[in-house]
C-alpha cells in the first residue's frame, strides 16, 4: 500500500473536499505568522489526513486565536490537546486538534518543546483546554504556563512519574490501598 | 416432625445450622465495572434467576450485603475504593472474582490496572472467562455455598481462628 495515497476517512475523502480550502488557509497563515511557522506537513505529500502545522511555542496562542476568530477559518472547536514523546531533542510535541463547525473541516497544530520547557496555556481561548492540558501534564509532564489549576487528572495524586513517557516502564505499577487524600483547598 | 404432627427435634451443631442459613441467603453487592457486569445482571434476571439459590436481593450498600461480586476490570485508581467497600462489609463476608480482569488483570498487563483483586482482598471463588457466561456465575455461587456450608471461606476461617484463640 502506498502510504502517500490520500487517507479515506469516515467523512469521505477529506483531501478532495477541503484541499483547496486548506491551501488557501495555509497561505494566509504563512502571510500572518511566517516567522513562527516552523514546518507544514500537507496531504498528499505527507501521509496524513489533515494538514499539520508546526508552530513556535511562543506564538501558539496567537495562532490558535487567529484560527478561532479569523473569517475563512473559524476553527471554533478544540477537539483535543494531546502530546507525543519523540525521544529526540526537542523531546515532546504538544498536539492541538481543531475542528471548524462552519467549514466542517479539521486542522492540526503542533508545538515542539524540550523537557522542562513550558507551553503557554490555551485556557484563555477555550475553557475546555483546562482538563485537556491537565491530562497532558499528567501523562507526559509537560507544564503549561498560566494554567489555573495544573494538577494530575487521571492518575493518583501520589503517583510518581508520567506514564505515557517512553521511558516509563509499561508495567510500572504503583498500588495505593488507602484512598487519595483530599486537597483541603478544594473543599472551600 | 412426629407422626402425630407434634414438633420433633433435629440434632445439629449450631455453627452448621447458622451456615446453612447463610449459604441459602447470600446478599450480593454487585461491583460491576465493565462488560462482566452485564453478565452478572443477566444472571440476576428471570432467565437464569439467581433467586433460585437465595441470592436475588442485590444491595448497593456494602453494609447490607455479605457477598461481594467483583465483575470487571479494577484500575489502580479504583483499588482503594474496592478496599474501602470490602472493609465496610460486615463479617462473615464472601468475595467472588468474576471474569479474567478481576481475577488476574486479564489482557490488561499495564501500569494502570490491578493484576487481580486478590493482591488487595481475599477471594473465595474465581470465575474464569472473558466475560463468563451466567452459568459460570451460578456455578460459582453453588461452589461458594458449599464453602460457606463447610465454613471454609476466608472470612469464616479467620473468625474460627479468632474464636479458637479466644477459647
Amino acid at each position: 500500500m502506498d502510504v502517500r495515497q490520500p487517507i479515506a476517512t469516515n467523512g469521505g475523502d477529506w483531501l478532495t473536499k477541503f484541499g483547496e480550502l486548506w491551501k488557501k488557509q495555509l497561505t494566509q497563515i504563512n502571510e500572518s505568522f511566517g516567522s513562527s511557522v516552523q514546518e507544514v506537513r500537507m496531504p498528499p505529500e505527507y501521509p496524513t489526513d489533515v494538514p499539520i502545522i508546526y508552530v513556535q511555542k511562543e506564538s501558539i496562542i496567537d495562532v490558535l486565536k487567529f484560527l478561532k476568530e479569523q473569517p475563512g477559518f473559524e476553527y471554533g472547536f478544540l477537539a483535543d490537546i494531546t502530546a507525543t514523546d519523540e525521544e529526540i531533542d526537542p523531546r515532546f510535541e504538544v498536539v492541538y486538534n481543531l475542528f471548524s463547525h462552519q467549514h466542517k473541516c479539521r486542522i492540526r497544530l503542533k508545538v515542539r518543546v524540550s523537557e522542562g520547557e513550558e507551553v503557554p496555556t490555551a485556557t484563555s481561548i477555550w475553557l475546555g483546554a483546562n482538563w485537556a492540558e491537565r491530562e497532558v501534564f499528567d501523562m507526559y509532564g509537560v507544564k503549561f504556563k498560566g494554567h489555573p489549576d495544573l494538577r494530575r487528572i487521571l492518575m493518583d495524586s501520589r503517583w510518581v512519574g508520567h506514564p505515557l513517557r517512553k521511558d516509563y516502564p509499561l508495567r510500572g505499577y504503583q498500588l495505593f490501598t488507602d484512598s487519595e487524600p483530599v486537597d483541603p483547598t478544594l473543599l472551600e | 416432625m412426629g407422626k402425630d404432627g407434634s414438633l420433633g427435634y433435629l440434632t445439629t451443631r449450631l455453627d452448621d445450622f447458622v451456615n446453612w442459613g447463610r449459604k441459602n441467603a447470600l446478599w450480593p453487592l454487585p461491583f460491576g465495572t465493565s462488560c462482566c457486569g452485564i453478565e452478572m445482571m443477566a444472571s440476576l434476571c428471570s432467565d437464569y434467576d439467581m433467586s433460585r439459590f437465595g441470592a436475588e436481593v442485590v444491595r448497593f450498600s456494602p453494609r447490607q450485603s455479605d457477598l461481594l461480586i467483583v465483575a470487571g476490570i479494577i484500575n489502580l485508581k479504583m483499588a482503594p475504593v474496592l478496599k474501602v467497600v470490602y472493609d465496610q462489609m460486615r463479617d462473615p463476608k464472601f468475595v467472588m472474582s468474576f471474569g479474567a480482569c478481576a481475577s488476574s488483570g486479564g489482557i490488561f498487563n499495564v501500569y494502570s490496572v490491578l493484576q487481580g483483586i486478590d493482591t488487595l482482598i481475599p477471594v473465595d471463588v474465581y470465575v474464569p472467562g472473558c466475560p463468563p457466561a451466567p452459568e459460570g456465575l451460578i456455578h460459582a455461587l453453588m461452589r461458594l455455598q458449599d464453602l460457606v456450608a463447610k465454613g471454609e471461606t476466608h472470612s469464616q476461617k479467620k473468625l474460627a481462628a479468632f474464636k479458637q484463640k479466644d477459647a
